[in-house]
């Protein structure tokens, strides 16, 4: 446990440096933004799809979810002066904190929920209840109204619960919500993904995430063993989906404008790319995917000036799948880890 | 009462269309236990091959029956070879692979087509702009069927509640009745999907091919020891579910009149949800299933609100899979080990 805390600590220290070393490049930490959601997005999936063997294409839908909810919690946050007397950075990244705690429970508990039922059935069922989700929340977020800066005046004169009331039922339908507090610094994008992948570690290396693996080596024989499979299944599944969750909340905060069509089926399926290409079951192979990935397209619009990128990315993407497939279908790292790389291989006995 | 009819006639029209895309995803999941996540998209290349063929034929073909007749066998053709290349190279090779991967493959594909089809490519052949993918704009279908009311019914209005009539004004007779309109096209995509499935039905229950393909989906290994050709076998029932899509999709794009790339996704998923729905490897239950989803969800336009449409599909899915995970009319299967 305290080795756990100091880590932190020092992880958020060096995140926290980095953020204010490079604050200057508008463009590297919007990259490294991107990069780092990209990243948490793709382990916490992998958390499902490759370790636990489930096959779930929704997670675009619960990043919505982390993402509408922590906008509502930071945009009634900023009004206040939580710490008295403490700079604006410090007192804006407590409001993150909060935000990003709020979307993250928000969509965790959404993804306890979508699992309790869905978990029970067979792997393609899940992959299209979670597709099925994701739609739905789209939809209901279209549904809402959008929000006129006269008529919220008059309700923040009416105190923070009609607000609060307010914001939840005005999502802005299929426009978005736009004025979102820039609250994000690449620095604690990263320091979350820090976070996740030590979670992942730590879920791997203990019985819990021994019972992941027999689900997904074989479901029948690890009940057989007295593994409580749907049970397990719908706790990974909470966990990743509140690490989505948060990857949603800090990707608002750093876009000036966030709307439904952000996080569909398309967004989804991004995700598995990244998790399929790096290798299912591989935490490393995510991580290292994610991030080229992400940069691609920037890497190709350097090469290629004047060519559409963002066009042609998605058949690409696509065919990369089908191509990965047919060819190569443990992806590039199957299911090693970097960290295993120096470690001997353990003897048969 | 007269809107609750004219409900019920749209949603049948539609739910037909749903079948024929929904016994595409049942078939193929019935021999390869596999959701085809890219048959969507095979049903959106049909209407724009549907849209190329009447764009090639001229003003001249519209409206006659030769040239709806061509325009139909153009696109099933061009569907079928398209489903027997989509499963000799991305699914075949990968029948002994885990399940999973022909899965990620199948939606690797759907993310090509309906993207793919997004790009604008209009090379110059021979001193001609030939389109060879479309773009994202959506296009007019031309109207290979020229929309005329086949029938309009008068249904008596209900009486006005006394306080509302004002009593000063003259007495109009047309606000007696209620028309109810049935649209030519949506007879004849009635009768062309009702002669569809009836053909089906005959196909799978009544003939070699049809008990070849049975015994396929109850356990390929078996049936190949039993020197039935998995390989033909598979190969043909993709080609007759793309098929099938083919005219799903023309009988769509005469409905709704625009097509775009994307509508396969959104489609497809509402005819793979109808499948589930019914009970998925099951040829009825898919009909069942495709034409309950569609009254569900032309009621839930009817009387609550349009902008809800898209979430009845998945609501409606979630509440059968809690309640009857096998589907309306599916079996439930023991697993043996």
């Amino acid at each position: 446990m305290l080795r756990t805390t100091s880590t932190l600590v020092v992880a958020g220290a060096a995140c926290a440096l980095a953020s204010w070393l490079f604050a200057s490049s508008q463009f590297f930490a919007l990259q490294a933004s991107l990069v780092g959601v990209a990243v948490i997005l793709a382990v916490s999936l992998n958390l499902i799809n490759g370790i636990t063997g489930q096959f779930s294409i929704g997670h675009g839908g619960f990043m919505g979810v982390g993402a509408y909810v922590g906008v509502v919690t930071s945009s009634l946050l900023t009004q206040f002066q939580l710490l008295p007397g403490a700079p604006q950075v410090v007192s804006d990244q407590l409001v993150l904190l909060i935000a990003l705690a709020t979307g993250g429970l928000a969509a965790g508990t959404m993804g306890f929920l979508v699992g309790l039922p869905s978990l029970r059935l067979k792997g393609d069922y899940l992959a299209i209840v979670t597709l099925g989700f994701g739609e739905i929340i789209r939809v209901a977020i279209q549904n809402t109204k959008e929000i006129a800066s006269d008529e919220l005046k008059l309700v923040q004169a009416q105190g923070i619960g009609a607000e609060l009331a307010y914001r939840v039922t005005h999502l802005g339908r299929a426009t978005g919500l736009s004025q979102i507090p820039q609250l994000t610094s690449f620095g604690m994008v990263w320091f979350w993904v820090f976070v996740v992948v030590m979670v992942t570690r730590r879920i791997l290396g203990s019985p819990h995430g021994r019972a992941l693996l027999a689900i997904r080596e074989d479901e029948v024989a690890a009940e057989a063993m007295g593994v409580d499979t749907t049970g397990y299944k719908v706790r990974a599944f909470a966990v990743a989906s509140f690490f989505a969750g948060v990857a949603g909340a800090l990707f608002a905060h750093f876009q000036a404008i966030i709307t439904p069509a952000q996080f569909d089926f398309v967004k989804s399926t991004e995700i598995v790319v990244f998790i399929v290409a790096g290798g299912l079951g591989s935490t490393s192979g995510a991580v290292v995917s994610a991030m080229a990935l992400t940069l691609l397209p920037e890497v190709m619009r350097s090469l290629f000036g004047g060519f559409n990128v963002e066009q042609i990315r998605k058949p690409l993407f696509g065919l990369l799948l089908v191509v990965i497939m047919l060819t190569r279908p443990q992806g590039l790292f199957g299911t090693h880890e970097l960290w295993d790389l120096g470690k001997r291989k353990k003897r048969p006995a | 009462m007269a809107g609750l009819l004219q409900h019920l006639i749209n949603g049948l029209a539609e739910g037909t269309i749903y079948a024929l895309v929904a016994l595409g995803y049942t078939m193929v999941y019935g021999v390869l236990k596999l959701i085809n996540f890219a048959h969507g998209d095979v049903m959106m290349v049909g209407a724009y091959v549907g849209y190329a063929a009447a764009f090639v034929l001229g003003d001249g073909a519209l409206g006659s029956l030769w040239g709806a007749v061509l325009v139909f066998l153009v696109s099933i053709l061009f569907c079928g070879l398209l489903g027997w290349l989509v499963e000799r190279f991305a699914y075949r090779p990968l029948r002994e692979k885990p399940r999973l991967t022909a899965l990620i493959t199948a939606i690797g594909i759907s993310f090509t087509l309906s993207y793919g089809f997004q790009l604008k490519v209009q090379p110059e052949i021979a001193g001609k702009k030939v389109t060879l993918l479309p773009g994202a704009d959506p296009r007019t279908f031309p109207e290979i069927i020229t929309p005329a009311e086949w029938v309009t019914l008068h249904v008596p209005a209900p009486a006005p509640a006394p306080d509302e009539v004002d009593p000063a004004a003259p007495h109009d007779a047309a606000d007696d009745f209620v028309e109810i309109i049935i649209w030519n096209w949506q007879v004849i995509s009635f009768v062309i999907a009702l002669a569809l499935m009836g053909g089906l039905q005959v196909l799978v229950f009544r003939t070699k091919f049809g008990r070849a393909m049975r015994a396929v989906s109850h356990d390929h290994r078996v049936a190949a020891l039993l020197g039935i050709p998995v390989d033909r076998v598979i190969a043909l029932t993709f080609m007759l579910g793309s098929a099938l899509a083919a005219c799903a999709g023309i009988l769509y794009a005469i409905k709704d009149t625009l097509i775009q790339p994307m509508l396969g996704v959104q489609l497809g998923l509402k005819a793979f949800v109808a499948a589930v729905i019914g009970g998925i490897g099951n040829v009825q239950g898919a009909v069942l299933g495709a034409v309950a989803l569609a009254l569900c969800e032309e009621l839930v336009v009817g009387y609550a609100s349009s902008s809800w449409r898209d979430a009845v599909a998945f609501g409606f899915l979630i509440v059968v899979l809690l309640l009857r995970p096998q589907g309306l009319l599916g079996r439930v299967q023991a697993e043996k080990v």
